[in-house]
């Protein structure tokens, strides 16, 4: 069984400088960090404290709530410091490495006869079970709930994001495996959509799953349109999300009970000296790494791609799940009559520029907002960026003003903030619409639990 | 550039929070960021923008309006000197026309900035770039002669009552401009209808058979006067193809109306513009023209008068339709929100519209009426839009 959707509500961001198929050198540093912001939803409870010696895989915090949903080091060595903020709330987890790491062992897995508590006892204890997010809530998934579906996203359509088959080149045992074990944690369906358009990974063609091919426009390659498309989430409902470029990282837990999140990340963005893939264990410091690598002048450094990732500084970490780095110039400078002038360099999604005569020109573009946050005024204009059966503005409108009940109705269990990123690009009236979606999620969240 | 920039530097700790012109401040803000879109990047969610902003998105209904607007100047100006039987140039008809027109507009603004930046300043917010366009769409719609304090009144009250009491830009339930029109409409209506206004016929004597009176006005009288009278056919007459109001003169705009609104070619040409650039609704505007047309046209199969027996692309053509269509019942604020309330609610602005010009001819401008009806139930055709997604959402839970 196939299924196959065209997205055709979305927009295609094209920027300059993706990455080019080749591979930078593996970057490793002393410092490892783990940040407990990465991780939404989480009230975090230290497992370890400076000083203590760590193999990769040991827990280093869990959820004060839900015990069993832990963070573990991707790396062996000493904690270093625990940094924290105002509250003394924690901001990250320092890890001096060891030059060569030791893994804690989990136990392998043998998955012809596992059933799913050893199944889900493996993924909460090994770390693994962080790589997964479950919605609603977009928040990381607990093993002791079981999801109604999974849904594994082998379509990067974001921008600049990187080629999914070189990134997974060469983890077909890992992600067989990986694929295997999710199957054993629901007793509905593993999904895993792919882009048509792609190369792609023979292994996700995996008898165990069901495959789905999703072409057109992004955000064909967020899980939530997908899900959308296969199998709307309900109230009640709970669902697990899993990016395919994270499988191998599973997959080595499953067959060798080690926890090595170790990533080929791409290097993008018009900022960067050399695009590229480089090979990198989450939570590297980067700031040896951006001071040879980014050109000259004030850069924006983001984790992720530039819809949703997480800003990082010069001499910040990469954060927790992401598999790309975009660096972009920074927007701080003011334009003279910006909004008056014909604007035919200009990027738009919109037709009052008139950037839409070129539809194929790749911008440099930088992170200035162009213009203040207003009201809503313009309507109809979210509609066009999610290809949802949802009324994005009503289900804003009931967040803000806090309408448990109105967001329930219009389908706040269906999405997560990233779903919403596009339209917040286009937005005129620049309104934070991620921001709101997350507060609206923490909002619901508080009032269920 | 950078002089630019260096006026507003220094004049900045005049108006800052402890400044001695604090009350200047949004003014100020509003002028700044009005040259210099600002420095500002984002910190939250995706870290590149689009460049549409909200100057961006009302600037291009202005441009929309342009050709209706040179084209209301110069009609001032040829209606006038025809009046009192007077030869005129294009350049003198459009001077004329300019020098009573600017002052409408320059009132507008002052009156409707000023309730504006007060109201900021009050609850400490930027300007919204709203007013920009009701500003010119309020001129555009009054009669040439309307007496300038009438305007600020109307403006204030529509700015106050229609605008700022909801909260201001995007919290509005009707449009202000149209809020403007009916209360002078309401309050001074010997200045807003009758034959009287529409002309300004000062300094010359008035030529013979000159009446002043527009389309709208005339085809009144037919009313109760049942068909095929003997009387109307002097009214009648002035809409066959060689009278005053003939097709050609209503779609081309050389007859007498509210300033911007009588050219139906040039407010086509704008709803285009705002079509293309994906600023006006398309959806709005179709179904609303479709509205006017089916109600016009069921009179005009049921006629028991002449103004109901009009042509009906013909009666689509006079009055504040096409105006209304184009400038008034896109307002996305005001208007229905989802796309589907969109079709409901121009379908009917522009039916209502036509039935209550026809049916009352003491409210000869039906269209603004109708359109401030639809602004207030634009609220309840978006509910139930919605409604019919949260019934599909529970259904999709009782089937699951």
């Amino acid at each position: 069984m196939s299924q196959s959707f065209k997205i055709r509500k979305g927009y295609d961001i094209k920027l300059v400088g993706a990455a080019a198929q080749t591979d930078l050198d593996a970057v490793s540093a002393q410092t490892y960090a783990v940040s407990p912001l990465d991780f939404p939803g989480i009230t975090p409870k230290l497992a370890v404290k400076a000083g203590a010696q760590v193999k990769a895989g040991d827990t280093l915090f869990f959820d004060k709530d839900r015990p069993e949903v832990k963070i573990c080091a991707p790396v062996s060595g000493e904690i270093a410091e625990v940094k924290r903020g105002a509250k003394r709330k924690i901001l990250a987890v320092i890890i001096l490495a060891d030059s060569k790491i030791k893994y804690a062992s989990h136990g392998k897995l043998d998955l012809d006869k596992a059933d799913r508590a050893s199944v889900a006892e493996l993924f909460s204890n090994s770390g693994i079970g962080a790589l997964i997010t479950s919605r609603p809530y977009g928040v990381v998934a607990s093993m002791s709930e079981e999801p109604r579906d999974i849904f594994v996203n082998a379509v990067q359509s974001g921008p600049l994001a990187g080629n999914l088959a070189y990134q997974l080149d060469g983890k077909d045992s890992e992600i067989t495996a990986a694929l295997k074990a999710l199957d054993k944690l629901t007793s509905g369906k593993v999904y895993v959509s792919q882009g048509g358009d792609e190369k792609g990974v023979p292994s996700l063609n995996d008898s165990s799953v069901v495959n789905v091919t999703f072409t057109g426009k992004h955000p064909k390659g967020m899980v939530g349109t997908q899900i959308a498309q296969i199998s709307p989430i309900n109230k009640g409902d709970i669902v697990w999300t899993v990016n395919a470029v994270d499988l191998p990282v599973i997959g080595r837990a499953v067959l060798k009970g080690e926890y090595a999140p170790e990533y080929k990340v791409a290097v993008t963005g018009s900022m960067v000296k050399n695009t590229g893939y480089a090979t990198m264990i989450q939570g590297v410091s980067l700031s040896s790494f951006n001071a040879s690598n980014m050109k000259a002048g004030n850069a924006r450094i983001i984790a992720g791609d530039v819809l949703s990732g997480t800003q990082i500084e010069a001499d910040g970490y990469l954060s927790f799940g992401k598999s790309q780095i975009t660096a972009i110039p920074e927007g701080n400078q003011t334009e003279f009559f910006g909004w008056v002038l014909p604007g035919f360099g200009k990027f738009s999604t919109n037709r009052a520029f008139w950037g839409w005569l070129f539809p194929n020109r790749k911008y440099d573009l930088d992170t200035n907002m162009h213009g203040e946050e207003r009201a809503f005024v313009v309507t109809g204009e979210y509609d066009k960026f999610i290809p949802m059966d949802i009324f994005p503005q009503h289900l804003l409108r009931a967040v803000m003003i806090g309408d448990i009940e109105k967001m329930e109705q219009l389908g706040i269990y269906e999405i997560v903030p990233e779903d919403f990123a596009l339209a917040e690009v286009a937005c005129t009236s620049k309104l934070p619409l991620q921001q709101i979606v997350r507060d609206g999620l923490n909002d619901l969240r508080k009032e269920m639990m | 550039m950078k002089f630019v920039q260096n006026i507003f530097d220094q004049t900045r700790p005049l108006v800052e929070k402890d400044g001695k012109r604090n009350i200047l401040y949004p003014l100020h803000n509003a002028l700044e960021t009005m040259a210099f879109v600002p420095d500002h990047t984002a910190h939250s969610g995706a870290h590149v923008r689009d460049a549409i902003d909200l100057k961006r998105t009302m600037v291009t209904v202005i441009f929309a309006m342009v050709p209706a607007l040179l084209f209301g100047m110069w009609n001032i100006g040829r209606l006038h000197y025809g009046a009192i039987g007077m030869e005129s140039t294009l350049l003198e008809n459009f001077l004329f026309g300019t020098l009573k027109l600017l002052p409408l507009i320059i009132v507008t603004y002052a009156a409707g900035l000023g309730v504006e930046i007060f109201f900021s300043w009050k609850r400490n917010h930027p300007v919204n770039e709203g007013f920009l366009v009701s500003g010119l769409l309020i001129p555009l719609i009054m009669p040439v002669d309307i007496p300038l304090w009438m305007v600020a009144a109307s403006t204030i009250f529509a700015v106050l009552i229609g605008k700022e009491v909801f909260g201001g830009t995007g919290m509005n339930l009707l449009n202000p401009a149209l809020t403007a029109r009916a209360f002078a409409f309401f309050a001074y209506p010997t200045w807003m209808s009758g034959d009287q206004v529409w002309v300004n016929t000062s300094g010359g004597d008035i030529v013979d058979g000159y009446s002043g009176a527009t389309a709208m006005g005339d085809l009144a009288t037919t009313v109760g006067q049942g068909m095929g009278n003997p009387a109307m056919e002097s009214v009648v007459a002035q809409f066959g193809p060689e009278g005053t109001y003939s097709l050609m003169n209503a779609f081309l705009g050389l007859i007498p109306g509210s300033i911007g609104e009588t050219s139906a070619l040039l407010i086509l040409l704008g709803g285009l513009f705002l079509i293309f650039k994906g600023v006006g609704s398309w959806r709005i505007m179709l179904s609303f023209f479709i509205g006017g047309l089916v109600m016009a046209g069921i009179f005009n199969a049921f006629a028991v008068n002449e103004f109901m027996a009009l042509n009906p692309i013909h009666q689509l053509m006079l009055g504040g339709f096409m105006f209304g269509m184009v400038f008034m019942a896109t307002d996305p604020v005001s208007a229905a929100q989802t796309e589907t309330g969109k079709y409901i609610y121009g379908f009917l602005a522009g039916f209502f519209g036509i039935m209550i010009r026809v049916f009352n001819p003491a409210y000869p401008e039906g269209i603004m009426l109708a359109i401030l009806f639809m602004n207030v139930m634009a609220p309840l055709i978006d509910h139930y839009v919605v409604e019919a997604n949260i019934k599909r959402r529970a259904k999709r839970l009782a089937n699951a």
